[in-house]
């Protein structure tokens, strides 16, 4: 019979090995999966790790899908550091989007140059009101923040849903359901001519660099952290858990909002029902095999970025279906917590306890 | 093996040499006088948080600076309920009914009340007293404001000085002789007296006007037991007014100038070390005080 028996010392290295090799246990797991398809696995796993980043344009594509996740992952790492389970960055993600397309709908050819900036606070305050109501609700009335924030995810695509069949569809689009594209005073500058690579992957990484000094340069941070490792001494020391909870969704919500809004203002140009891709579910997976880190989550955004663009291609040059992408997705995290219990449990094989086997 | 014996025939002294290797220092009896009261509870009546603790019921207490003053009884008679009014865990106590030198605290946070020098050692060292997972250093963030930047805008973000910190710490670690593998040691890695004696240390350094203990030595080897009693004394002779809880009556006889007995979440009236005997104090823990009181009128 195996049991897993607790280590008393989890081992420092491994804490940062374990991604590692739960990514080396994907891509061994990948190539069975290529060969069962029957396609050729060297080129497969070319397609997930080598298009990606052959050119400037690949690498252009690649941070501009890693950037939301980025985002979303800063913001969720806050909140489960402290032991707050938001789920629903998807729908902060989406109403960012709404808040960020209406301010953007309002943009004419007379509009100043900085339209763009407002479209992105609007995304924000979208995100942050959004993960305010998970917020009230738990904090008023103790309603699960798990339930509550998943469940709005579908509200706030409804939401969606209405604005872009009905009120804001485009009168020229051919009843398409989608707004008419953003004024380019709307529109996130790019970074380069040629290239979909905005200005947010540089608030994307200034986020990184803040949240790291927060969690671990001041005062504050520490007391956020606290209540997640243990509440009882959170209480002792007299932080706030009511604080913890309101500035770990707003603050999450605040920056799935943000990405919301730069994807819309940015890549995308237009409001449209694909605009939830599931950027909020994937950012959970980044959190963690980022070690909810901020260095750790800016390669593990990187590396599910891979992911959505290597489904892509997989579905083009392959042949395969797209939903590579979850099943990859799946298979690291699926490896990381399997990494992650050997490194906290050591398996042992125990003998059966002194019960006799009868043969009839 | 040091030595064999037979357990009947020794002393609590002679036993513990034989366990450490050495003679804990001998504790300094000293004369009593003490000062301004510093802590003072009056009519504290809480009801329960929890529908299996117990309800606190007109609650008198006064700790006066240069004093110690025990609260003996059987552990889950309100003692758990009392510290956490008293360190601010629970603020529904009425404001007036807990007093820092006279301004009242009743509803003040814990970080409130320990600006004005009110600290506490709880009896939970891992996961009250200390983050197990954060190392020893860190923990001194839970109680300390030393390594906080304090003025411009360092001070306004709340920045932290990690070598100061570090210092503190490795400080502590040294001063209480606590067997750690450094400042950076994570608090579920020590044993529980050297956890005790570094949070001991961490509130003792903190020079409280106002020191709260639960416990003091509740699964701590002998060795650290005698130095923690000994740095409770010593603080005490510094005039600071110092409370202990605890179930150990040898432990209270010890240390306290005054003694209390708790049962059934009410506090006796307070008995001087030389009026407590271990018989009366037992059958005050079953609350028989006041029946005690009403036989001494007739």
């Amino acid at each position: 019979m195996l049991r897993l028996e607790p280590r008393a010392q989890t081992s420092r290295w491994w804490r940062y090995a374990s991604p590692l090799l739960a990514l080396l246990a994907t891509v061994l797991l990948g190539v069975l999966l290529f060969v069962a398809l029957g396609k050729d696995p060297v080129r497969g796993l070319g397609v997930f790790f080598w298009e990606p980043i052959k050119s400037a344009y690949a690498w252009s594509e690649l941070l501009v899908k890693a950037t939301p996740l980025l985002l979303i992952a800063l913001g969720l790492a806050l909140c489960f550091r402290a032991n707050i389970w938001n789920i629903g960055a998807e729908g902060q993600f989406v109403m960012g989007a709404v808040f960020a397309s209406g301010v953007a709908l309002l943009a004419d050819a007379q509009s100043a140059p900085g339209f763009w900036i407002l479209c992105v606070l609007a995304g924000v305050l979208g995100g942050l009101c959004w993960a305010a109501l998970t917020a009230v609700l738990r904090d008023r009335f103790n309603a699960n923040e798990i339930l509550v924030s998943l469940m709005l995810v579908y509200v706030a695509v409804q939401c969606l849903n209405y604005l872009v069949y009905g009120p804001w569809k485009d009168p020229m689009g051919y009843n398409f359901p989608q707004t008419k594209t953003f004024e380019a005073v709307a529109q996130v500058p790019k970074l380069f001519t040629g290239l979909r690579v905005n200005v947010g992957v540089l608030l994307a990484l200034l986020g990184a660099g803040v949240l790291w000094m927060f969690l671990f340069r001041t005062r504050a941070g520490f007391a956020q952290q606290v209540g997640g490792m243990a509440p009882d001494a959170a209480r002792y020391a007299g932080f706030s858990a009511r604080r913890a909870l309101w500035l770990a969704l707003l603050t999450s919500g605040a920056t799935a909002g943000l990405a919301g809004g730069l994807e819309v203002a940015g890549p995308l140009r237009q409001l449209t029902p694909y605009v939830p891709v599931g950027y909020g579910f994937a950012a959970i997976i980044v959190a963690f095999v980022g070690r909810l880190h901020p260095v750790g989550m800016v390669l593990s955004a990187l590396l599910m970025s891979m992911f959505y663009i290597g489904g892509e291609l997989a579905q083009s040059r392959l042949g395969l279906p797209r939903s590579l992408t979850g099943v990859f997705q799946g298979l690291l995290l699926f490896c990381l917590l399997a990494c992650d219990t050997l490194m906290h449990y050591r398996v042992r094989w125990v003998g059966m306890p002194s019960r006799t086997v009868r043969s009839h | 093996m040091t030595g064999e014996c037979n357990p009947r025939k020794e002393t609590n002294a002679s036993l513990s040499q034989l366990m450490i290797g050495s003679q804990p220092p001998e504790l300094q009896v000293r004369a009593h006088t003490p000062g301004a009261e510093v802590l003072r509870v009056g009519g504290l009546s809480l009801p329960a948080l929890d529908p299996f603790g117990v309800d606190l019921q007109g609650i008198d207490l006064s700790v006066r600076a240069g004093e110690i003053v025990g609260i003996a009884g059987v552990s889950g008679n309100g003692q758990r309920e009392l510290l956490f009014a008293l360190s601010g865990e629970d603020t529904r106590a009425p404001a007036a009914s807990i007093q820092i030198e006279g301004q009242p605290v009743g509803r003040r946070h814990p970080n409130t009340r320990r600006a004005l020098g009110l600290h506490f050692v709880p009896e939970e060292r891992l996961g009250r007293g200390a983050v197990p997972s954060l190392s020893l250093a860190q923990n001194l963030l839970l109680t300390r404001q030393e390594a906080v930047a304090d003025h411009g805008w360092r001070g306004w973000m709340g920045w932290l000085d990690l070598a100061r910190l570090r210092e503190q710490a490795a400080d502590i670690i040294e001063r209480y002789r606590v067997k750690a593998g450094g400042p950076d040691a994570a608090a579920r890695s020590l044993s529980g007296g050297n956890l005790q004696k570094f949070i001991v240390g961490r509130e003792i350094e903190a020079a409280p006007r106002v020191l709260i203990v639960s416990q003091p030595t509740w699964g701590v080897d002998v060795g650290a037991a005698a130095q923690i009693r000994a740095a409770i004394l010593a603080l005490r002779d510094a005039g600071c007014a110092v409370l202990v809880v605890s179930e150990e009556l040898d432990e209270l006889l010890e240390l306290s100038d005054r003694l209390h007995v708790m049962a059934h979440g009410r506090l006796s009236p307070s008995l001087s070390r030389g009026e407590a005997d271990v018989s009366r104090i037992g059958v005050w823990m079953s609350g028989l005080w006041q029946q005690e009181a009403t036989h001494a009128a007739t």
